[in-house]
């Protein structure tokens, strides 16, 4: 830690730092408003997939960008998980120096134009910026500059090749192309190892390309990092079971000298209440992989889809905001959030929430549906919803929902998609019985090496934390690759 | 990309198909399942493998043209390739000598059944093999399963091959006949609805191999969900197999219904496409 701060400092102290600090005062600084973010007008867009920011002109970058005061100590990067230096990329926007910018996010992170746009920035570094801290005003819109020096850097054609150290002939192998795997990857290939991602899929990405709508992260960007990612030599194999088209030991016979498990947390939960098998009522997993794989929603692809008017979509989280706004996309005169604790509780990203609203997204909140009735086809036509209030703390701090008694409701529906939650992918622990699991089913690693119980296995991802979050599973991949290269050299 | 190296129709209708996969053809067992896509724009769907070489690697299926996706697949010729082949998918098939066994197949069943038949054949046990049909032109495979099974009997509703009848009265004929000790049952969910009622009265141990609705076939969507003994099941990764007395199959007959209509549609609009290509 000590390393770092002295070298933040050092950092700071730089001439051109100095210089730029001292270009404004902090007063005029800090009494420029915020920028807003560019939208697509919310009445059009829902008429197609076009993606809803549109990002900062440079203009709007750099002012944006003149609001961060370069804070001796700059608490921001402490709520960032992968400790990007914020203040040094926010202050190479500001001197015009965008492609600089990109570099500095690229030290820390690999999928910058990603995070930019998915990342929960205001519980991370925004919660932290000395705007929301200390002046109780709005932050810097370190996500929004995030993705402008990103969005730059591959528009102008210029992507730095990162360095590729000699190649050293090591085989691994990454299992799973999600965030959490192609970080590996390509840390791995950088340190001159010989890469292969396997994917179950037909398609890489994982989540950012299944789950993630192109309204939120068009899948035109994760090709990009694909395309980077083969330059440096990595190799894919898409229809790829690990476990399954081939067991760990016939790679291991091949020539595979260590693991990447980064198989996400892709199993949908349902909630077991009466009448969830009847048609119409799909996970979000489904939904949304028929419409962002499958491209259901094309007319010239042969993967159908049903949705209805009236949709209701189970859940708070990223997922549920996810599949509401598309059901709105694909034609739902009435597409309603049923969410079992208040607004407050929320776990979608802020800004998801408030483009829902725009695009007619209705909200109940302390409602938990209980059953679902279908007419004489099995198809759904309405839900009971419970209403809920909030009791005492639960184990995670946030209080606990409870059914008040005798408040039901009864609603009309055509679709419902259950958005509640995922758990980790059993394949590649079903096929090694002695890699250890916890009781959630997540593989149990080494704090801070990620190694799990199998020595040349590593892990990390949604696959060790349950559901979590992009940058949270970028940052393993990255840890891993760190501490697999140490375990390889030792050996 | 996955190579067609062999093709063999036959009958108008169903094809078999020799596959290039030499990684599945060396993991597979008896009751395994693959996902197919054919094209960019493909839809993903589930075919029981039917029969592997591993020597050659290379695996075989065996298609019945039923809608578009199988269409396509059958219209593909020797040399020309499958977009996207992932598997072995599902639980393999339990096989060991238990007896006497009743290999039921309805309609479309009679592919996936064909390598469970074998399967159970080269353990050693008699097999009593019924395949039904609405009518003789329906009738697929009966060479093939006939090859190994100990007896055939064919069942059509209209009477205009083999006997008329439906599935159960040739189940029941057998079962009159001999202690059965498993029995196991492909086809419609109709089919297996009274299939599993027939060996049921008789106390006969019963596996079915559902064909559901699936995307991915890795237990990541629940488009393959249904209800046994009570309990939601992903058939993808829980099954294919199940027990047959335990299953719901009303549930599952009103499932399979939730995308008919537009499957309908769309099959109509590729023929008619088809045709107009002069195909
Ligand atoms: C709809 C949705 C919206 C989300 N929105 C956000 C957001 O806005 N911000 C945010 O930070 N996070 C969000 N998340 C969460 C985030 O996407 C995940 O935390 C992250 O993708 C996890 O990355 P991962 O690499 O661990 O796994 P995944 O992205 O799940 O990738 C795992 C991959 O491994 C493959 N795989 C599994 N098993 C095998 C095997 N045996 N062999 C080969 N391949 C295998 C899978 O097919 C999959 O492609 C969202 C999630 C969803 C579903
Ligand atoms: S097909 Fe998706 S879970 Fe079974």
């Amino acid at each position: 830690m000590e390393n770092r701060d002295s070298y933040l400092k050092s950092e700071r102290a730089q001439e051109w730092r100095e210089k730029l600090r001292k270009s404004k005062n902090n007063k005029e600084r800090t009494l420029q408003e915020r920028v807003k973010m560019p939208e697509a007008d919310p009445q059009l867009r829902i008429q197609s997939y076009v993606e809803v920011n549109s990002g900062l002109s440079a203009e709007q970058a750099q002012k944006e960008a003149s609001r961060c005061i370069d804070c001796p100590n700059p608490t921001c990067i402490t709520g960032c998980p992968v400790e990007i230096n914020i203040p040094k990329f926010i202050k190479r926007i500001e001197e015009g120096e965008f492609l600089e910018a990109a570099k500095v996010l690229k030290e820390t992170s690999s999928l910058p134009a990603v995070c930019g746009r998915v990342c929960p920035q205001e519980k991370q570094c925004e919660a932290n910026c000395f705007y929301t801290q200390k002046l109780k005003k709005e932050p810097v819109a370190i996500g929004y500059l995030e993705r402008f020096a990103a969005d730059y850097e591959r528009e102008s054609g210029k992507i730095s090749v990162p360095e590729i150290q000699e190649k050293n002939g090591i085989k691994v192998a990454c299992i799973g192309s999600g965030p959490a795997g192609l970080t590996f990857a390509g840390e791995m290939a950088k340190k001159g190892y010989d890469v292969t991602v396997f994917e179950a899929l037909h398609e890489i990405g994982g989540v950012l390309k299944y789950g993630i709508p192109e309204f939120r992260l068009p899948n035109e960007i994760v090709d990009v990092e694909i395309e980077g990612l083969k330059k440096m030599g990595v190799k894919f194999e898409t229809n790829f079971i690990v476990g399954k088209t081939a067991p760990i030991e016939d790679l291991k016979e091949e020539g595979f000298k260590a693991f990447f498990a980064g198989s996400g947390a892709g199993l949908p939960r349902f909630m077991n209440i009466p009448g969830e098998n009847y048609i119409g009522i799909l996970s979000s997993n489904e939904y949304l992989t028929r419409i962002n794989l499958m491209h259901a929603a094309d007319k010239n692809t042969d993967t159908p889809v049903v949705s209805g008017k009236n949709v209701v979509v189970v859940g708070g989280g990223n997922t549920a905001m996810d599949s509401v706004r598309t059901a709105k996309r694909l034609g739902a005169d009435r597409a309603i959030i049923v969410y079992r604790r208040s607004m407050e509780e929320m776990p979608a990203r802020v800004e998801e929430i408030e483009h829902a609203k725009e695009e007619g997204v209705e909200f109940m909140t302390l409602s938990n549906p209980i059953e679902y009735f279908a007419n004489e086809k099995g198809q759904v036509n309405k839900v009971k919803i419970q209403k809920m209030e909030l009791g005492e703390p639960d184990a995670s701090g946030r209080r606990r929902p409870v059914p008040v008694e005798g408040a039901e409701e009864i609603i009309d529906v055509d679709t419902v998609v259950v958005a509640v939650g995922v758990s980790p992918n059993p394949i590649v622990p079903d096929s090694l019985p002695e890699l250890e699991v916890t009781s959630w089913g997540t593989i149990k690693v080494e704090e801070d090496t990620l190694q799990s119980s199998i020595p040349e296995m590593y892990a990390g991802g949604d696959i060790v934390r349950g559901g979590a979050t992009v940058i949270l599973a970028m940052g393993d991949g990255r840890k891993a690759a760190q501490s697999m290269d140490v375990y390889l050299k030792n050996k | 990309m996955f190579k067609i190296v062999d093709k063999e129709f036959f009958s108008e209708n169903v094809v078999r198909l020799s596959i290039e996969a030499p990684r599945i053809a060396k993991a597979r067992r008896a009751g395994h399942f693959v996902i197919v896509k054919i094209g960019e724009k493909g839809e993903r769907f589930p075919l029981t493998i039917a029969g592997a070489d591993r020597e050659k690697g290379t695996i075989t299926l065996v298609v019945q043209k039923v809608g578009v996706s199988s269409r396509k697949l059958a219209a593909l010729e020797v040399g020309e390739y499958i977009t996207d082949l992932v598997g072995p998918l599902g639980q393999a098939t339990h096989i060991e000598n238990k007896g006497t066994i009743l290999a039921c197949g309805g309609g479309v069943g009679v592919a996936p059944l064909l390598p469970i038949v074998e399967a159970y054949k080269k353990a050693g046990n008699r097999v009593i093999t019924v395949i039904a049909a609405r009518s003789k032109d329906l009738i697929i495979l009966e060479d093939q399963i006939k090859q190994f099974s100990d007896e055939l009997i064919v069942m059509t509703d209209d009477g205009s091959y083999g006997k008329k009848g439906l599935v159960t009265e040739g189940m029941e004929e057998a079962i009159a006949r001999e202690k059965i000790d498993e029995a196991m049952i492909i086809g419609p969910a109709v089919m297996m609805k009274f299939a599993a009622l027939t060996t049921k009265k008789y106390n006969i141990p019963t596996l079915a191999s559902l064909n559901t609705i699936m995307v991915d076939g890795t237990g990541m969507c629940g488009a393959c969900r249904i209800t046994v003994g009570g309990k939601t099941k992903f058939v993808c990764v829980d099954g294919p197999e199940f027990d047959a007395h335990q299953v719901d199959f009303d549930e599952m007959l009103l499932r399979l219904n939730g995308y008919k209509d537009l499957e309908k549609k769309a099959d109509s609009d590729y023929l008619k496409s088809s045709e107009e290509k002069g195909r």
